[in-house]
């Protein structure tokens, strides 16, 4: 018999119950009786509230309101192909849900997804994390769907009361989840990877029952918050159910992640392009270092002291990296290294943690959730490589929702973002007819004069006294001009493409995610441009839809140029920034103020 | 009217629960943390196959005392405590009573002055539906300087343990608090039961099953039981009982003859599981073993003695089958014996049901 059938059946038989209540009551000698039995029960009440503290009643009750109230956002996630299945939490009325990696990874592009109402929604799958084992998938269908609120798992203290919820062992036919009441029995635990890239870093360990199923399923607190997303549990000896140790990603990772996972692509974590290790007397120390690092270009060196890092101290490796752990790449974080009583503090952007081919390519590395002892079968055999399922059809009336493409979980909800975040372009005004050379003049802040011209042909400067070219024909490389800009000209040629091809400028554009601007700002949004070996990093305002400035690389593992507007002058209907500042590693190189804006017709030198 | 009584009585007690509920909060955060400072991780011997080479312990003076589980984690020179506070310091074993799973070790470095139980003024004791808290090092999530894990339940029983025999590991044979949270994991024991004001009930022991059901069994030993051993390790004035933990210890459920297998003699400290001879008509002569077939494997497992053999098969399930892989000449040759059921032992229960999606936490 289907699912839904066994549903249906469970139905009648509720209906039939309650027709005969009514019969019940209609009769008059039953009726009688009934009064017996409620007087007595009277009788007994008082005794009965004597009995049981009104606190506990009372606390009963409110976690009995918050477990019901909370059941409503849990959902059972089943593949598509009907075998297998996890758990997951509605986190926005539009249908956004989060769940692990390995849940989606065998259920393939669209789901079916049961929820407390006993309906089955359609759900595509939006943005993978497979490091971190967190995906975010959209169920289909309403735009008013119950949805759990995002807590601080930062505020939880060990010890207190959490509830996991879920469909552990697919026990729930009606997608009624399953309670589990517990404490968080430690916090920041770090837990290695068990064979595969999949990593738990700074998660919270409860002793709330998690078992298989409960996988993607959430982790509330007491007052009803979504702290965490279950995962993983230890298991040894006992088998694959509860032994008292599960673990749960935190909230607060999930949401620096938030903006990358709804960009539709498949998202890294981050190193620094260093491995530290604990010194006798307790120190965390470099160990190693890449040569080509923006940390070893800060000039960290091996032997170094690591004292904080994005505002944590650092007093062990684990912290260390768990700290590393919940960022994405290309984030920017303040590090401070000492080296014998010499303090550096320096902004480092967090480099990729693995090739695009070791996260989405071979399906080899199969993320085997397991506790820190790797879950053995325990002289079993082990059980034979489960085969994939049959692909199902995506349904018919979603399948305009899924976009294929490389590096991506889902490229449609790329374009949607991009959508977005280009819509604030408009105001600026039309750029798309302003091919010939823009002349930029002005003066810095610094009191010196400046030309800039920037041109199909190339891109000059004049400035203190002094004047730099780049060439743009096909076979000339991006220069560093000026010198220890890295590439203001190239920078400049790059921001002509975008205003006035946007992403036809480009090889690849992308919506990348948010990111707070220069590692200490307001989250902005940001796209990625690639042109050749330029890779460029847009930032837009998140509310307007400004463009507030880009980064510019001109070859890998080199100091990017980076660009800032601010201001607004309005020349011939569009918009330029009234201040343009450049900088690169950190040093400014000047403030160009914008005095005046000329476009030529044609070619310009 | 009734109903607005109600109402507004409610709406009272929710007020009072609410402020009753934080103060409450901060208490349990509170015993929890100094419980914790006074939890400390053992690192010594072990980490090789299924033997964990952590454990727990409690300290129990202001000088460096700390009350541990006897195991074979401690079987080393070089045993290191990790303190609440993250610093390493080495420990050696100042004196043990393995019938009580109980070992003392002494800190090797002075003046310490760490925050430690009261023996007498702290200790309690509890019967069941005694709300409590289980402390320890399980499955070493904690690491550097994070503190050890915390569990919560609820006493089930006080009672006479009846862990299985067979096991040679089950030396505890008193009384014992038996709870519903699983706190006796892997580097659990040694560490600490308390309830939820925070006052010391037990140490939580070792991994074992039930002698009755074979299902594991979370359970800590009573400090009452160990404050007088510990104090007097602690003096230097306590002997313990003698005995040999092999000879004792060692209940075999099986032995090699009873699957017509006659190893060589055992005379060196690992004598290789050769086999001697194979008895006429017997199961390991059905399965086609000869003599000089060297064991192993059992059931999966290295054998590198002919005692670990002993052992092995003392340990093994009623019922079901033998797996043994045995070397003859260059091929090694996988065999598979019957294991007859022991009308003496329990019957084995059923395996725990397979979760529906076995292998996966999906």
């Amino acid at each position: 018999m289907s699912r839904t059938g066994r549903m249906l059946g469970r139905r009648n038989w509720q209906q039939g119950g309650r027709g005969d209540l009514r019969l019940f009551e209609r009769d008059g000698l039953l009726c009688s009786r009934t009064w017996l039995v409620v007087v007595i029960a009277l009788a007994l009440l008082p005794r009965i509230s004597f009995a049981v503290d009104p606190a506990v009643l009372a606390a009963e009750a409110k976690r009995v309101g918050v477990a019901s109230r909370l059941a409503t956002s849990v959902v059972a996630i089943f593949s598509r192909g009907g075998r297998g299945g996890g758990s997951g939490v509605l986190i926005s009325p539009d249908g956004y849900a989060l769940t692990n990696f390995h849940v989606t990874r065998g259920a393939g592009t669209f789901m079916k997804c049961g929820l407390s109402d006993g309906q089955l929604y359609d759900a595509v799958i939006v943005g993978i994390d497979p490091t971190g084992d967190v995906a975010l998938i959209k169920l289909l269908g309403r735009d008013d769907f119950p949805h759990a609120t995002l807590g601080d798992s930062d505020a939880l203290k060990v010890g207190d009361w959490t509830f996991a919820m879920g469909n552990p062992f697919l026990l729930a036919t009606d997608f009624q989840p399953t309670v589990t009441y517990g404490i968080v029995s430690g916090l920041h635990r770090y837990q290695y990877p068990a064979g595969t890239i999949l990593e738990y870093t700074d998660c919270i360990q409860i002793d709330t029952s998690i078992n298989p199923g409960n996988s993607g399923g959430p982790l509330f607190s007491a007052g009803g918050k979504l702290m965490g997303i279950n995962g993983r549990g230890s298991f040894e000896k006992r088998g694959r159910v509860n032994s008292g140790a599960g673990y749960a990603i935190s909230i607060n990772q999930i949401k620096l992640f938030m903006d990358h996972l709804r960009s539709g692509r498949v998202v890294d974590h981050a190193t620094l392009g260093a491995t530290v290790t604990t010194r006798e007397d307790g120190a965390v120390v470099v160990d190693g270092i890449l040569d080509e690092s923006e940390a070893y270009r800060r000039g960290l060196r091996e032997g170094d002291e690591i004292i904080s890092f994005a505002g944590r101290s650092i007093r062990s490796v684990n912290q260390f990296k768990n700290i590393l752990g919940i960022y994405p790449k290309g984030w920017k974080l303040r590090l401070v290294f000492r080296r014998e009583q010499v303090r550096t503090e320096t902004l480092l952007r967090l480099r990729a943690l693995h090739r695009a081919s070791e996260l989405s390519g071979s399906p080899k590395p199969k993320p085997k959730p397991g506790g820190k002892p790797k879950p053995k079968p325990g002289g079993k055999k082990k059980p034979p490589a489960r085969k994939r399922p049959p692909v199902a059809k995506p349904p018919e009336k979603y399948k305009h929702l899924y976009v294929k493409k490389q590096g991506f979980a889902n490229y449609y909800f790329n374009q949607q973002e991009q959508k977005r975040v280009l819509s604030g372009m408009s105001r600026l005004g039309d750029f798309s007819g302003a091919r010939g050379a823009w002349v930029l003049a002005g003066k810095t802040e610094a009191g010196d004069a400046y030309q800039l011209t920037v041109a199909d042909v190339g891109v000059g400067l004049s400035w203190k006294q002094k004047a730099y070219y780049q060439e743009l024909d096909k076979a000339s490389e991006p220069l560093d001009e000026p010198k220890g800009s890295g590439g203001l000209l190239y920078a400049m040629h790059m921001w002509r493409s975008f205003l006035a091809k946007r992403e036809k400028g480009f090889g690849e554009f992308f919506y990348l995610g948010s990111e707070p601007l220069d590692g200490v700002g307001a989250r902005v949004d940001v796209m990625i441009s690639e042109l050749g070996n330029v890779r460029c990093r847009w930032y837009f305002d998140r509310k307007g839809g400004r463009l507030l400035g880009f980064d510019s690389q001109r070859v890998e593992e080199t100091d990017e140029c980076e660009v800032r507007f601010s201001g607004d002058i309005d020349s011939g209907g569009r918009h330029w920034p009234k201040t343009i500042r450049v900088s690169s590693a950190g040093v400014l190189l000047a403030s160009f103020g914008v005095e005046t804006v000329t476009l030529k017709a044609g070619a310009a030198r | 009217m009734t109903n607005r009584i109600l109402t507004s009585s409610f709406c009272l007690l929710w007020i009072c629960l609410w402020g009753s509920s934080i103060a409450q909060a901060q208490s349990i955060q509170a015993t929890i943390r100094r419980v914790q400072q006074r939890t400390v991780k053992v690192f010594g011997a072990g980490g090789i196959r299924r033997l964990h080479a952590y454990s727990t312990g409690f300290v129990v003076s202001r000088q460096g005392h700390v009350a541990t589980i006897w195991s074979h984690v401690l079987d080393t020179e070089e045993l290191t405590v990790v303190l609440a506070d993250g610093r390493k310091v080495r420990a050696k074993v100042l004196g043990a009573e393995p019938q009580l799973d109980l070992a003392v070790l002494e800190l090797l470095e002075k003046d310490l002055e760490l925050p430690a139980w009261d023996l007498e003024a702290e200790v309690t004791d509890a019967g069941p539906g005694t709300r409590v808290l289980g402390f320890s090092n399980m499955f070493r999530v904690a690491t550097g300087d994070e503190m050890v894990s915390v569990l919560h339940g609820v006493v089930a029983a006080k009672a006479p343990l009846t862990t299985r025999r067979g096991a040679f590991e089950s030396s505890y044979e008193g009384t014992a608090f038996i709870v519903d949270a699983v706190t006796n994991n892997p580097g659990a024991g040694g560490g600490v039961l308390t309830t939820r004001a925070g006052r010391l009930l037990g140490m939580i022991g070792k991994e074992l099953r039930n002698a009755e059901s074979n299902t594991w069994v979370n359970y800590a030993v009573p400090i009452s039981e160990l404050k007088q051993p510990i104090r007097q390790i602690i003096a230097g004035k306590y002997r313990a009982r003698q005995r040999d933990p092999d000879e004792t210890n060692v209940v075999a459920r099986f032995r090699p003859l009873e699957f017509g297998i006659v190893l060589v003699p055992d005379v060196l400290f690992r004598t290789p599981a050769f086999i001697d001879a194979v008895q006429r008509g017997s199961a390991a002569a059905r399965a086609g073993l000869q003599p000089d077939d060297l064991i192993l494997f059992i059931n999966g497992d290295l054998v590198q003695s002919c005692r670990v053999f002993k052992q092995s098969l003392g340990r093994i399930d009623s019922g079901g089958v033998l797996k043994l892989t045995v070397r003859r000449g260059d091929k090694l040759l996988p065999v598979e014996l019957p294991v007859p059921d022991k009308p003496d032992e329990p019957d084995t229960p059923d395996k725990p049901e397979k979760p529906a999606t076995a292998g996966d936490t999906k």
